[in-house]
This record gives structure tokens, sequence and C-alpha cells, in this order.
């Protein structure tokens, strides 16, 4: 808890603060973009999906076999370690745990990897149990690539900067390890709820 | 547009490309919080400046830009980021592109490489609206004199002087060709501002050939208030 800054009164406060809104945050009606670099381009007759790693045998489907996967429609809130979150936003994606089915693994930990090079870890147990999605379309429509089309991993119970975009596949591992953001200070896990923005938190 | 300079005992100093959280709390505990990027080079002395654009619709800058007087507390956490940083040791040749207070973390980045003195070629390509909208006009003159290499290419995209020679238009691929260093030379690059300026600007050079690897952006968008 901070000190009083004199003459600070904030947004009026005739209604009570929205009970979806963690700590800390604030709402936002558009789609605020933030990335580390440029947009990458990945065609999809490139792109594949994979998991790998700490399994018995690694998994790859193509854009078009992933689109055969069953799907699922979805509404949640999303939260920015930037503070801004945005509540019924509406995705279509195919869930991780249908991307697990018989993958055998011991692992505990997951490094998302991405096209440009973007990493985020998270433990396996946050991704299974319909806690997450490769999703490819919101509000109806194809995810646009700067929000992470063709598809991102989305996370929506973590700070969003869990729920990489440009997502193309999952290494499954033994121990945690940080991925892009972590290595530069922020949170290893990510609670909102918590405001596990940064390490230390 | 206010810049602010604060004293921050314990600070324990950041990176060229670094920002801040700053928190306010209203008596009542209400607390609202927001990221700013600090404008002045690293130093020593437990100082730092952040540059505060007020947004009408804003909630903390407004208040930084407006109510808050000198000898004032304000709550700061940070530095946070590391990736859109810049050290002399990494040298140059520098493309710096910003649009509106998109300048502040690459003012950053200019004066910790005039503190250094490093001779790293540098070329900063910045959109403004207007003459009057131009963030450090005189201290980027005095830059640009200082003959150490650097070399600042403004468009004003609204709005131009009558006597105006220089560009007027948004940022677009025939003026990043024309400005920036040829992929060959394999600048360093950072692109600063709103999203659609970030995403036209990191597009166009990807496609003149710049690798991706080398472009790092950073976003300031209507919602940064």
């Amino acid at each position: 808890m901070g000190f009083v800054s004199r003459a600070f009164k904030g947004r009026p406060r005739d209604e009570p603060r929205d009970a979806r809104l963690p700590p800390g945050q604030y709402l936002v009606h558009d789609f605020p973009v933030l990335s580390a670099g440029p947009t990458p381009r990945t065609s999809l007759a490139d792109w594949t999906f994979s998991i790998e790693g700490e399994v018995d045998e690694a998994k790859h489907w193509s854009w078009e076999e992933l689109r055969k996967l069953p799907s699922e429609t979805l509404t949640r809130d999303i939260h920015c370690v930037t503070k801004w979150s945005k509540l019924d936003t509406a995705w279509e994606g195919v869930s991780v745990d249908t991307l697990l089915e018989g993958v055998e693994t011991a692992a505990d930990y997951v490094m998302a990897f991405c096209d440009g090079g973007y990493t985020t870890n998270l433990p396996l147990e946050d991704l299974t149990g319909g806690k997450a999605w490769i999703a490819y379309a919101y509000d109806g429509q194809p995810l646009e690539s700067q929000h992470g089309g063709p598809a991102r991993l989305l996370v929506p119970h973590l700070y969003f900067w869990k729920s990489a975009k440009w997502v193309r596949g999952l290494r499954l591992m033994n121990e945690d390890s940080p991925g892009f953001w972590e290595t530069y200070g922020y949170h290893m896990y990510g609670d909102p709820w918590l405001e596990q923005r940064y390490s230390g938190d | 547009m206010r810049s602010l300079d604060l004293a921050v005992p314990g600070w324990p100093g950041h990176r060229a490309g670094q920002h801040v959280d700053v928190r306010l709390t209203a008596d009542d505990g209400y607390q609202a919080q927001r990221s700013y990027s600090i404008a002045s080079a690293p130093s020593a002395d437990e100082r730092l400046t952040l540059t505060v654009e007020r947004l009408d619709d804003g909630e903390v800058s407004p208040y930084l830009a407006g109510e808050l007087r000198a000898g004032d507390k304000l709550e700061l956490r940070g530095p946070i980021g590391g990736y859109f940083v810049w050290d002399p040791a990494a040298g140059g040749p520098m493309l710096l592109v910003a649009g509106g207070s998109g300048i502040c973390p690459l003012m950053a980045m200019l004066r910790l490489r005039q503190m250094a003195m490093s001779t790293a070629p540098a070329r900063l390509l910045y959109a403004s609206r207007s003459l009057e909208d131009v963030i450090y006009r005189d201290e980027l003159d005095r830059l640009v004199s200082t003959g150490s290499g650097l070399e600042v290419f403004l468009t004003l995209t609204r709005e131009q002087p009558r006597s105006w020679t220089g560009l007027r238009r948004r940022i677009d691929s025939d003026m990043l060709q024309a400005v920036a260093w040829p992929p060959a030379q394999q600048p360093l690059i950072f692109v600063c501002g709103p999203t659609p300026l970030v995403e036209a600007t990191a597009n166009a050079l990807v496609n003149l050939g710049h690798e991706p690897a080398r472009i790092k952006t950073e976003r300031f968008g209507p919602t940064g208030g």
C-alpha cells in the first residue's frame, strides 16, 4: 500500500469497481497491441504446430490438420501486465487438452515457442483441464496477425504475455526455465489476481 | 507534455530504454498505475526524468502533467524491461524511429550516447503532427550540432510551417529507404510510437531487407493513460 498522492482523485467511483477487474488493472474497450518486434509472416502452407521435448513421441499438425480438430468457442476476460484488462473477449480455438491427448510425458513445465523467436514458460497443469487453447479466431473473425494470428496460445487466467502470439508449438520440460519476458524480470508465473507482474511479486 | 525531474533515493540505476511504473493513491485508498519510459540517460545521481503526455481521457497522465508540483512524492517501481535497451557497448549504426511521445525512450538512448561520447553513427526519424509537437526540439538540434555523428529527420504529418522544406507525410517505405542505413550495415533498430506507426515501420523495414531480430519495438497506444 502506497502513501496518499496529494490531490489525486482518480476516476469517479460512483459505480462499484467491476469485481472481474484484478488489482491494479483498468478497463479498456479497444484491443491494444504489444510486441517486442515486427509481426512475423508465415504462410499457412508452411505453418505447423508441434508438441515436443520431454514426450515419448513428438506430434505435429499442419494448419489444415489443426483446423480439422474439434474446436471450442469461449468468452473470457483478459489481463495485460501493462495494466489494461478487457472483459468478455470471444475466441475460437482448439483446447490444449485435445492436442495433448495420447501424449505420454512426465514433464511438469512447458515452453511455448513462436514465430519471431518469442517464448514463454508455464506449468503444464495451467494448460490442461480446460484452461488453455490454441486460438485462431477472435470475435468471429480469423485472428489478425497483429493480435497473434494465424494462431496464438490463449491462457486467460494468467497475464496476457503468457498467451503467446504466433505460437508454433509447446516444448515440454522437466524443469521450469524462463521465457522471453521472464528473462527480463517479469514473473515466472504471472497470476493477475495475485498481481504477479515482476520477479519477486 | 511535461517533463518531470525526479529525485529517487536508492534508485539502482537503469538502462537507456527502460521504463517505470508510477502508482497514485487517493485518500480513500483508490489506486491507479501506469508505465512511463525513462527519458534521461542512466546516471549515478539517483535522479531520472519522465516526459508525460497528457491524455484527455487518462487517469494518471492528467495528474502527472497538471496537478503534480515540485516537492510532491510519487510511488515508483522499476526499472522495468531490458529488451528495448541500448548501451554504448552495442555500438551502431543506430536507427531510431519515433512517433509522438514514442521519442522518450529513444531520447534516453541519444542522451546516453552523447554522455558516453559514443561515436556510433545514429539516425533518428521522428514523426510529429506539427513543429510545435516535436518534443526536445532544441536539445535535438544541440545534439546534432556537436558533430558526434547524429542525424535527425523530422516529418510533420499534419501541419508544417510555411518555410518547411523537410518531410511532411507519415512514415512509409520510401521514407525509410531514404533515411535508414542499408540492411548490409546491420543497424540496430528501435521503433517506438503508436501501434499503426510501429506496425507500418517494422513491416516496411522487414520488406527492405532488415533482419526482424534486429528490429526492436515498443508501443504507445491511446490506452497508455
